[in-house]
């Protein structure tokens, strides 16, 4: 682990040349201070409006409690989607020769690109009623997706794999390739290489990829309510909870903005703390 | 060097002679400038239409549009969106807009009714309310947060159906795009949409009677182009504004 670990700040300890970490130059504190602020203003004017006297109460209704959960559920469902056929699709990129590889690294981003509205609209041209899989699967099997607890996962997995394909395509290419070189010409095959030495020397990359898909499913809207409509506990996740709000009672909505964000939050502080604990 | 200095000038010139229209007031008094209007997403082609035609009554003015959810523009109004007019799709949010201090005197200017929409020539055996609770058809409907919504509730309350749609949609426009798309058999929206959709045709019910919405307009308190303002809310209730309208399927206030 030692090439490696050459890489963390935390062995510059062991140099000559330690830097002094509490200084900081002005060119890069000032911009540095000043998008804390642009990030964070947003999140206190939501805290300034909060109409705290009544946020006990909209937590109890089941409504609340109900687009929650389903947010939840879907978003961590969608996530794991996205390692499920994400990390593979990025060990493809970092670690296999094809042509026209670059076209298939801009074709994964493009939903990042894409309007998350159009990509809805996409997602039930392809899998709608009359989509080009979707009828199919109709017709064979009475599935459909819109509308559908699972077409809300499909939306979010839409959405959000790309970040863990970039995060974790970023980590593999970061990765010290000779481990693997090591470990093939002692005997291993690439199926064991990548489960024995590539996924554990990539791990965090993979965890900060599942961080912000998981993050990005859960804020998800366009996708959603396109292809998979709004009906509270099916497919009304918090994010459509709180655009309806918006329609008739403000308060309302930052009350639902505010649960939302203190979730999430809290789901990624554990996470943090758990993975900065593990040696 | 001189010759930067020359360009300079000159767009500092033209920046200046632009400006001098902008406030809504030109030579001898005619209108100019931007008017910005934020209309009811049930409006897109009828204000669309009478904005072409007021700009050619008033070739210094240029007219913008904002289609959303009447909601949405009143909370966009009420949180200082620059907009000269609001045209909303039910009395309830110009009221919000009004208590708000942002709008004074809201004018009926068109009634809209609601029609249940199907695709061209089906599904068979959609011919009145209560044809919709059947559970094999997938029905849209409008959130009953916004107008489009609370009028399906109401139309729906007074026939006596209980129905559980696929989906509550967050305006009239996706209510229509998901029947046009074909993911949903029917959907309960405006007549208007349906005229202005191809591939769908209405079938009326009589208790829609009940879930008539009033399209009210006014001019906004602080709109930057107060002059045009006033003259487009006069222009909507001109007979021709109303002959745009009533031949989109509105109904005369």
């Amino acid at each position: 682990m030692s090439t490696a670990a050459r890489s963390t700040p935390g062995t510059a300890r062991r140099g000559p040349r330690r830097p002094d970490r509490r200084r900081v130059p002005v060119a890069l504190l000032v911009p540095a201070l000043l998008g804390l602020v642009f990030l964070t203003l947003p999140l206190a004017g939501l805290l300034v409006r909060a109409p705290w006297g009544t946020m006990p109460r909209r937590l109890a209704e089941p409504e609340v409690l109900e687009a929650l959960r389903l947010s939840v559920t879907t978003a961590t469902a969608a996530t794991g989607l996205c390692l499920l056929l994400g990390v593979p699709l990025a060990w493809l990129l970092a670690r296999v020769d094809f042509r026209g590889k670059g076209l298939v690294r801009a074709l994964v981003t493009v939903p990042l690109v894409l309007p998350p509205v159009v990509g809805g609209v996409a997602l039930l041209l392809v899998f709608g009623r009359n989509g080009l899989v979707g009828r199919p699967l109709d017709e064979a099997f009475g599935v459909s997706l819109p509308f559908t607890t699972a077409g809300v996962v499909a939306a979010m997995t839409f959405v959000a794999m790309p970040f863990l394909v970039v995060a974790v395509e970023g980590a593999l290419r970061g990765a010290d390739a000779r481990y693997e070189e090591a470990a093939a010409t002692l005997g291993a095959g690439r199926w064991t290489v990548f489960t024995r030495v590539t996924l554990p020397l990539v791990a965090p990359g993979i965890a900060a990829g599942a961080v912000l898909s998981w993050a990005r499913a859960l804020g998800e809207f366009g996708a959603t309510i396109t292809f998979a409509g709004n009906f509270p506990g099916r497919t009304q996740t918090m994010p459509l909870a709180v655009y309806l709000a918006l329609e008739t009672d403000l308060e309302a909505a930052i009350v639902l903005s505010l649960i939302l964000l203190a979730v999430s939050v809290a789901v990624l502080a554990c996470l943090r703390d758990r993975w900065t604990a593990a040696p | 060097m001189r010759t930067v200095i020359a360009i300079a000038a000159a767009a500092l010139l033209a920046l200046t002679a632009c400006g001098a229209d902008a406030d809504g007031t030109g030579e001898g008094g005619e209108l100019g400038g931007a008017l910005t209007v934020f209309a009811a997403a049930s409006l897109t082609e009828t204000f669309t239409a009478i904005g072409e035609d007021f700009e050619a009554a008033h070739p210094g003015v240029e007219v913008a549009f904002s289609f959303a959810g009447s909601s949405s523009l009143a909370a966009q109004i009420n949180q200082g969106a620059p907009a000269d007019v609001f045209a909303s799709a039910a009395p309830a949010n110009m009221d919000t807009v009004v208590e708000a201090g942002n709008a004074e005197d809201p004018r009926t200017f068109a009634r809209n009714q609601l029609v249940i929409a199907v695709p061209e020539g089906g599904p068979d055996g959609v011919a009145a309310l209560a044809d919709l609770a059947d559970p094999g058809l997938k029905v849209a409907l409008c959130a009953e947060e916004v107008p489009c919504g609370a009028a399906a509730r109401t139309a729906l309350d007074a026939a006596g159906v209980a129905l559980t749609p696929a989906t509550y949609e967050t305006d009239v426009k996706a209510a229509l795009a998901k029947l046009t798309l074909g993911e949903v058999d029917a959907a309960l929206v405006y007549r208007t949409d349906v005229a202005a959709a191809e591939g769908v045709e209405a079938v009326e019910f009589p208790e829609s009677a009940s879930a008539v919405n009033d399209c009210v307009l006014a001019p906004l308190e602080g709109a930057p182009n107060p002059a045009a303002a006033e003259a487009f809310a006069a222009y909507v209730a001109s007979e021709e504004a109303l002959a745009v309208l009533t031949a989109a399927g509105f109904q005369a206030p």
